[in-house]
């Protein structure tokens, strides 16, 4: 594959092929906690950390597996790499700040089943990305999934004091939300980077 | 037995359309039939699977690493089956991608695990795994069929319309999926909704 630049491989991860948007991972979160402004931006901010340290591990995880001939054990071996992360990750911000801690609740053990994590593990071993590009890569998915998180968040404030036929009030109105927003998105595909 | 376990799944507690659980793969591979009831398939075959063993497992776990223990009992079965669609069709594997492994992080498997089988009998556990899957494969279908029904004008791969129909390239793009989900919840949300 041609030599892309840190820049737009950002980019693209970010808005062109947002991980939301247009490869529907992280849908659980991206439905289950854009409730509320305060809260989105929070569970934005722990993906996209864990996002980085995944990226980081699964890059060596990769080198080692290659290196011992076993490829079919990089799936078990990432998701008990990024178990493992998102348990630290628990331990650190109760430690640091329990404010935090409470406010992300049952969200932060969830964030293990997030697909968006596992998915960008296996993206950037599948593009063969080089150390740097694969940070770029983690830090665009991070940036892309918080966008849509907030985006999502503020569109649904406002939705709730709307008048709303009963069948259609829940998920399948986020659902519809969510469509609009991806029809959006497409629209960076004219960026061509 | 009770067979009530395999129902549910099918209808009342259907996964995607009552529960809104593992929608990623769902929408992420439904743009045709055949991929649609592929990824079902697949689903289907790894809940079975990790049902059957983590209700096997379910006195030995200790209750600290239990979700630990699950996610590596899936992760096994997903490996196998990802390996198995390669060998059978490596067309088919190209076009589900990574969606394939990603059935690690469906949250429907977990969910089943925590909820259903670390909690019952082995055979009241691949019931309610054969049924929650079939659900979903049923579910899947139905997104992956309209999507294609209407997004190439086929179904299946066979043709329903004459060479002048217009498909809606809209449905095959990501929008598309939300659009059909959004629609079949409206749906169903109108038929179970009390007679207003």
């Amino acid at each position: 594959m041609p030599e892309q630049g840190l820049g737009s491989i950002f980019l693209n991860a970010c808005l062109i092929n947002n991980f939301v948007l247009a490869y529907f991972l992280g849908l659980c979160p991206f439905l289950g906690v854009s409730n509320r402004l305060e809260t989105a931006t929070r569970m934005g901010a722990a993906v996209s950390f864990v996002m980085l340290v995944a990226s980081v591990c699964a890059f060596g995880i990769e080198r080692v597996l290659v290196a011992i001939d076993a490829p079919y054990l990089r799936l078990i071996s990432f998701i008990v790499v990024i178990a493992s992360t998102v348990q630290l990750v628990e331990m650190f911000i109760r430690k640091t700040s329990p404010t935090l801690f409470r406010s992300l609740g049952i969200f932060l053990p969830l964030i293990t089943t997030n697909c968006a994590i596992l998915g960008l593990a296996l993206f950037q071993t599948n593009k063969g990305y080089s150390f740097s590009q694969s940070i770029a890569y983690a830090l665009g998915a991070g940036a892309g999934f918080t966008l849509a998180l907030v985006l999502m968040a503020g569109l649904r404030e406002k939705l709730d004091l709307a008048p709303v036929p009963d069948p259609v009030r829940g998920t399948a109105l986020a659902l519809v939300l969510a469509g609009i927003l991806s029809m959006a998105f497409m629209g960076f595909a004219g960026l061509g980077v | 037995m009770n067979t009530e376990d395999f129902w549910k799944g099918l209808w009342r507690e259907n996964p995607i359309f009552v529960q809104v659980l593992g929608m990623c793969p769902a929408l992420a591979v439904s743009n045709t039939a055949r991929n649609a009831l592929a990824m079902g398939l697949a689903t289907l075959f790894v809940l079975v699977a990790s049902n059957a063993a983590v209700a096997l497992l379910r006195n030995f776990v200790p209750k600290q690493v239990r979700i630990a223990t699950y996610i590596l009992v899936i992760a096994t079965f997903v490996t196998i089956v990802d390996y198995t669609i390669q060998a059978i069709s490596l067309e088919l594997h190209r076009a589900l991608g990574a969606f394939i492994s990603l059935i690690v992080v469906n949250c429907l498997i977990l969910g089943r695990a925590e909820a259903f089988a670390s909690r019952n009998s082995i055979g009241r556990s691949v019931l309610d795994g054969a049924g929650m899957g079939l659900g979903f494969t049923l579910a899947l279908l139905s997104l992956g069929a309209v999507r294609e029904i209407l997004g190439s004008g086929s179904l299946f791969g066979v043709a329903l319309f004459h060479a002048d129909f217009q498909p809606w390239v809209i449905m095959l793009l990501p929008s598309g999926g939300f659009f059909t989900l959004a629609a079949w919840l409206m749906l169903f949300g109108r038929w179970r909704a009390p007679d207003a």
